[in-house]
């Protein structure tokens, strides 16, 4: 007995698709980072959740938006380090007594992304909020990066 | 081979407005379907849940934060959720529930009373 007779959507999952156009900006900042930072996305090749990342940037801050649908907070990991903002985290399966998961699409398991940002952020004023499955990271850039206003005295 | 939920494909549909598919998980409890939809950005408010001729609607219109500053990195898609089911006999319609939660939404479609397993008890 099958609960669905599977058929491959027409549209394909968000996910998934649209990574190539990012495969650009992936070969780049791979140049741009060390050796060793590039091991976290080839572990997502094997895993398969990769949630989609946007990056902002403005005149004062660097904003990262990435889509992790039906997370707790307190299973989600944000990290800076050398100017790579990391966020990483894992959904545990919830699986209540009895209950058999027929047939799934939904990712369980850990993930991690990793991205170089463009410029120094002032790594103690990072702020995050997490809302309708959308995290937000706010990094304000370091005071020196941020253009300035010269006064002629 | 006892079909009780089958996803519906738009083929023929002249949309003007473009969808995406959300991931979904369908679990099966003893007296009922749970189905769960992944749909990042979508609030109560952005849900519309239909269900007509024995065929299950789920659209999600997102209401996503407003950044500002300039793109340089994209990856998100912009479009709005949609995805249709169809729905075993056995699932009551006027009965199925929904809650959305970060994003993710929970469906329950009950069986009705009349499927459910029973036990009869010797008098």
């Amino acid at each position: 007995m099958s609960l669905i007779r599977y058929q491959t959507p027409e549209l394909t999952p968000w996910s998934a698709s649209d990574r190539w156009s990012a495969l650009r900006d992936d070969l780049n900042s791979f140049f741009e980072l060390p050796f060793w930072s590039s091991f976290p996305r080839a572990g997502q090749l094997f895993t398969g959740w990769s949630p989609a990342l946007d990056l902002y940037q403005s005149t004062d801050n660097i904003v990262a938006v990435i889509e992790l649908p039906g997370m707790r907070r307190e299973d989600i990991e944000i990290s800076l380090h050398d100017g790579t903002l990391t966020i990483s985290g894992e959904r545990k399966h919830e699986s209540i007594n009895g209950d058999k998961a027929e047939r799934t699409e939904r990712y369980v398991g850990t993930f991690r992304r990793s991205i170089a940002l463009p410029t120094r952020v002032d790594a103690n004023k990072v702020s995050a909020t997490y809302r309708d499955g959308i995290l937000t990271v706010t990094l304000p850039k370091a005071e020196e990066v941020k253009p300035k206003q010269i006064q002629v005295s | 081979m006892k079909t009780l939920t089958r996803e519906n494909r738009d083929t023929d549909r002249a949309q003007t407005e473009q969808f995406i598919a959300p991931s979904a998980s369908v679990i099966e409890a003893g007296d009922g379907y749970t189905l769960e939809l992944e749909m990042p950005g979508v609030t109560k408010a952005g849900l519309d849940i239909s269900v007509e001729n024995n065929e299950l609607t789920i659209i999600g219109r997102r209401s996503l934060p407003k950044i500002e500053g300039t793109l340089i990195h994209h990856e998100s898609r912009p479009e709005n959720f949609r995805r249709t089911f169809e729905l075993d006999p056995s699932i009551d319609g006027d009965k199925i529930s929904a809650k959305i939660e970060q994003g993710l939404m929970t469906l329950t479609l009950p069986k009705a009373e009349h499927v459910k397993p029973r036990k009869i008890t010797v008098s």
